[in-house]
C-alpha cells in the first residue's frame, strides 16, 4: 500500500518578511518529493494554524528571524493542541540564540534548524520525525488555498 | 556621449557572450598588439605547461555572481575601456573613481553603525556608547511593529516589541530616542520604509520642539519602497501608493530639509535576498531611475532633488567583484542622470553610497570567523569608495549585537581607516586590469538587466508583476544548490567544521520593554486631546485621498500625539493592505 507523500507547511510567522530561507526550503522539500504549502508572509500564529489544518499538513516549518520566536512558536504549538491536532509536528528555522533552542523544545518545537543547515538534513529529519497523519493529506472541505487566505 | 561597447580581447576564454564589435581603433595600437601576441604565446607555452603539470582546482573560475574569469588579465583585456571617458578621475564625471576629488584624504567615510533594540532609552544609551567609541554618524534600527505600522499594544506586536530594533509608537518615544543628541551636528540615518513618512515627521517634530531649524537637520531616511516589494517585504499598502509616498518624502525634503537625504535607494536587501551583484546593480539603479522619473513627472527640477538622492549597497565576500560593483554603479548612474534626465549640476550626477557588510555571509558556526569576513568586506567597501559604512557584528546570526561585538565591528573600520593605508589614495585599484575589466563587465551585464526592467515599464511595473522577486528567488535557489553541491565553500559550514561549539554570549531583550512601551502608550492616549488627534488624523486622510503631499499633515498629527499605528491605519483605510501573491513571485514548481 502506497503511503501518501508527507505534506508540510512552510510558514512565515509574525511580522518578519525575510523569506529567502523559507522559499529555498519550500523548493528543497518539493525537490525531495514532499508536498509543500507556503503560508505567505506576515501570518499570525492563528492564521498559520488555521491554514495548516485546512491544508491537511502533517508538519509545520516556521521561519522566523525577528527575535519573536519565544512568543510566537510556542503559540503555534499551543493552538494546534487546542484545535485537537497535537500530532502535527512543529519545527523551525532562522535566527535563534543557542540558549533559546532548549526553551523552544520544552515548549513543543521538535527541532530548530540554525543558519547553515543543509536542506537535505532538514529533509532527512522530516522523514524520520514526521508521520502522515490519519486526518492529514487532503485539504478540509471548502478550504481556500493557504496562500490566498 | 556615445553608447559604450566594451571589447574583450580575443584569446580570452569565451562565455555565452559577445556580439560586441571589437574596438578596431584600440587594436590598431601597437602596444596592445604586442601584449596580445605575448598572451597568445604565454597561453601556448607557460600556461599549457603549467596545466599539464597541475590541472586547475576547478573546471572554471567565476566571480561569486557567476562571471567567468579569464586565465589572465592584462593591458589588452581592457582595450575597450577608455582611460578618460570611462575611468577618469575621482570627483569628475563619470565618477568611476569616486564622487569626491580627494576622497578619504579630505574626509574619511562616515562610520555609521546601525543600532537599535529594546526601549528608546536602551537605544539612546547604545547611541551614546557608539559616539563615545568613535562612530561619526548614527543609524537607527526600528522594531518590526514600527516598521510594519503597528503600535506596541497591537495584537500583531505580541513578542516583537523591541526585539529587532527600537520600539517607537509616538513622538514621546522619538524624544527619548534622540535625547541629548545635537541634531544640528550629528547626522542620523533611519532605516524605515513603509512608515518612513511617519518617522520623518516625528524626527522633524522633535527638532521643531527643540528649536533646531529644519534646514540644519542632516541625515538619511531609507524610504525605498520599491525594494520592499522586491526583497525586504516590509509593507503596509500596495506598491503604487507606497511609491507615491516615498516620492512625497523626496518632494517635502527638497523644499524643507535641504541637508537631508530623503531616500537611500537600496541594493543591500535585494542582494541579501539572493540576487547576484549584477541583479543588485540593475534592480537598484532601476529603482533610482523610477524615483527620479516620478519626481520629474510631479514637476520637480531634477537638479533640485537629485543631489540628495543616496544609495545603499551590500558588500559581499568576493572582494574584487564588490570593488568593481561600486565603480560600475557610479558610472552607470552618472551617465543616466546626464543623458536620460539632462541633469546639469555635477552634484546631480554623482552616486553617493552607504554600504553594509553582508549579513547573509555571516555564519552561526564558528562565529569568530565572521570578524574576518566583515573586515575583508569592509576593506572592499573602502576600496570601492563608499561614503558611509556599517560593519556587522560577529554574533548577528544569533541576535542583535552585544556591546562588545559592535565595538569590535567599529574598531574594524578604524583599523582600516588608520592603519591600512587605504585612506591615503583615491581609488587605489583603479587601473588594475582585473578591476577595470570587471567594472566594465558588471556595467555591461547590469545595463542589459536594466534594459529588461525598462522594457517591462520600469521598476514599479516590474515589482507589481513579480519580476525581480522571481529573479531573486531563482538566484537564491541556485546559490543554495551550489553550496550544497560543494561548489561554494563556506569555512566552518561545509568546510573545516567543528564538532560541538560552546554558545557565545548574546543580547537579550526583555519582555519588560513591551510592557513599558504599552504603559507609555496608555499614558499618552489618556493625556492627549482626542479632538485634536481626530482632526489631525482626518487631515492626513484628506491629503492621502486627494493625492496631496502627506508630510505636512503628518508632522501636525505626530505633534498632536497621533500614534504610528493610528497613522498607519489611515493609510490602510485609504489605500488598502497589501498581500503578496506567492504565485506571482515564485517560479511555478508544484502546487502552492
Amino acid at each position: 500500500m502506497n503511503e501518501r507523500p508527507l505534506r508540510i507547511m512552510v510558514a512565515k510567522v509574525g511580522l518578519d518578511g525575510h523569506d529567502r530561507g523559507a522559499r529555498v526550503v519550500v523548493r528543497a522539500l518539493e525537490a525531495a518529493g514532499l508536498e509543500v504549502v507556503y503560508s505567505g508572509l506576515h501570518r499570525s500564529p492563528e492564521q498559520v494554524v488555521a491554514a495548516a489544518l485546512q491544508a491537511g499538513v502533517d508538519a509545520i516549518g516556521l521561519s522566523i528571524l525577528s527575535g519573536a520566536h519565544l512568543t510566537l512558536l510556542p503559540e503555534v504549538v499551543a493552538l494546534l493542541r487546542d484545535r485537537g491536532a497535537p500530532e502535527v509536528v512543529v519545527f523551525a528555522g532562522g535566527i535563534v540564540p543557542q540558549d533559546d533552542v532548549a526553551r523552544l523544545r520544552e515548549a513543543g518545537v521538535a527541532e530548530v534548524f540554525l543558519p547553515g543547515t543543509p536542506t537535505d538534513r532538514a529533509v532527512t529529519w522530516i522523514r524520520a520525525n514526521v508521520r502522515a497523519r490519519a486526518s492529514g493529506g487532503v485539504p478540509a472541505p471548502s478550504a481556500e488555498p493557504a496562500a490566498a487566505s | 556621449m556615445e553608447p559604450d561597447t566594451y571589447a574583450t580581447a580575443p584569446g580570452v576564454p569565451l562565455r555565452e557572450r559577445d556580439d560586441e564589435p571589437v574596438d578596431a581603433e584600440a587594436y590598431a595600437r601597437e602596444d596592445l598588439q604586442r601584449v596580445l601576441a605575448e598572451r597568445e604565446a604565454w597561453t601556448r607555452e607557460e600556461l599549457a605547461q603549467a596545466l599539464e603539470r597541475l590541472p586547475l582546482r576547478r573546471a572554471r573560475f567565476t566571480t561569486d555572481s557567476g562571471i567567468p574569469i579569464p586565465d589572465v588579465l592584462d593591458a589588452a583585456s581592457i582595450a575597450g575601456v577608455d582611460p578618460v571617458r570611462d575611468v577618469g578621475f575621482p570627483g569628475r564625471y563619470p565618477f568611476t573613481r569616486g564622487p569626491q576629488a580627494t576622497m578619504y584624504r579630505g574626509r574619511l567615510w562616515t562610520m555609521r553603525q546601525f543600532a537599535g533594540f529594546g526601549s528608546p532609552e536602551d537605544t539612546n544609551r547604545r547611541f551614546r556608547h557608539l559616539l563615545a567609541h568613535g562612530v561619526t554618524g548614527l543609524s537607527v534600527a526600528f522594531d518590526m511593529p514600527a516598521l510594519m505600522g503597528h503600535d506596541a499594544d497591537h495584537p500583531l506586536s505580541r513578542g516583537e516589541v523591541g526585539k529587532e530594533g527600537v520600539a517607537v509608537s509616538s513622538l514621546r518615544d522619538f524624544e527619548v530616542l534622540l535625547d541629548g543628541l545635537p541634531l544640528d551636528q550629528v547626522t542620523v540615518s533611519m532605516t524605515i520604509n513603509a512608515t518612513a513618512p511617519i518617522a520623518l515627521a516625528m524626527y522633524v517634530a522633535v527638532a521643531d520642539g527643540r528649536g533646531v531649524p529644519r534646514d540644519r537637520l542632516g541625515g538619511t531616511l531609507q524610504n525605498d519602497m520599491l525594494k520592499e516589494y522586491a526583497a525586504q517585504k516590509e509593507w503596509i499598502v500596495p506598491p503604487a501608493p507606497a511609491f507615491r509616498m516615498s516620492c512625497d518624502v523626496i518632494e517635502f525634503c527638497t523644499r524643507a530639509l535641504p541637508r537631508w537625504n530623503p531616500i537611500s535607494i537600496s541594493g543591500y536587501h535585494i542582494r541579501e535576498a539572493g540576487a547576484t551583484a549584477v541583479q543588485e546593480l540593475a534592480f537598484t539603479l532601476a529603482s533610482g531611475l523610477a524615483y527620479v522619473q516620478a519626481c520629474v513627472d510631479r514637476g520637480l527640477d531634477v537638479d533640485d532633488f537629485a543631489p540628495r538622492l543616496s544609495f545603499f549597497w551590500d558588500v559581499q565576500s568576493d572582494f574584487f567583484e564588490e570593488v568593481a560593483k561600486f565603480r560600475a554603479a557610479r558610472r552607470i548612474w552618472a551617465r543616466a542622470m546626464c543623458e536620460r534626465f539632462g541633469a546639469r549640476r555635477p552634484a546631480s550626477w554623482l552616486l553617493r553610497a552607504h554600504a553594509q557588510t553582508a549579513g547573509v555571509s555571516l555564519t552561526a558556526q564558528q562565529p569568530w570567523n565572521n570578524v574576518v569576513r566583515t573586515a575583508l568586506q569592509a576593506f572592499a567597501a573602502v576600496l570601492g569608495g563608499t561614503q558611509s559604512l556599517h560593519t556587522n557584528s560577529l554574533d548577528e546570526t544569533y541576535a542583535l549585537p552585544t556591546e562588545e561585538a559592535v565595538t569590535l565591528a567599529l574598531r574594524t573600520q578604524q583599523v582600516i581607516a588608520h592603519e591600512s593605508g587605504a585612506d591615503r589614495v583615491a581609488d587605489p585599484l583603479g587601473g588594475s586590469w582585473y578591476v577595470e575589466w570587471l567594472t566594465a563587465e558588471l556595467e555591461r551585464r547590469a545595463l542589459a538587466e536594466l534594459g529588461r526592467i525598462e522594457a517591462i515599464g520600469g521598476m514599479l511595473r516590474a515589482v507589481e508583476a513579480g519580476h525581480p522577486q522571481r529573479e531573486i528567488a531563482e538566484s537564491a535557489w541556485r546559490h543554495q544548490r551550489e553550496l550544497e553541491a560543494g561548489e561554494r565553500a563556506i569555512v566552518g559550514v561545509n568546510a573545516y567544521r567543528s564538532a560541538e561549539e560552546p554558545p557565545i554570549p548574546t543580547l537579550r531583550v526583555d519582555e519588560a520593554v513591551a510592557r513599558a512601551q504599552v504603559e507609555r502608550l496608555r499614558a499618552i492616549r489618556a493625556a492627549r486631546s482626542p479632538g485634536a488627534v481626530d482632526a489631525a488624523l482626518a487631515a492626513v486622510e484628506r491629503a492621502a485621498r486627494r493625492g496631496e503631499n502627506v508630510l505636512p499633515p503628518l508632522v501636525d498629527a505626530v505633534k498632536a500625539l497621533a500614534t504610528l499605528g493610528e497613522l498607519s491605519d489611515v493609510f490602510r483605510r485609504v489605500f488598502g493592505v497589501h498581500r503578496e501573491d506567492p504565485r506571482l513571485t515564485s517560479t511555478p514548481i508544484g502546487a502552492h
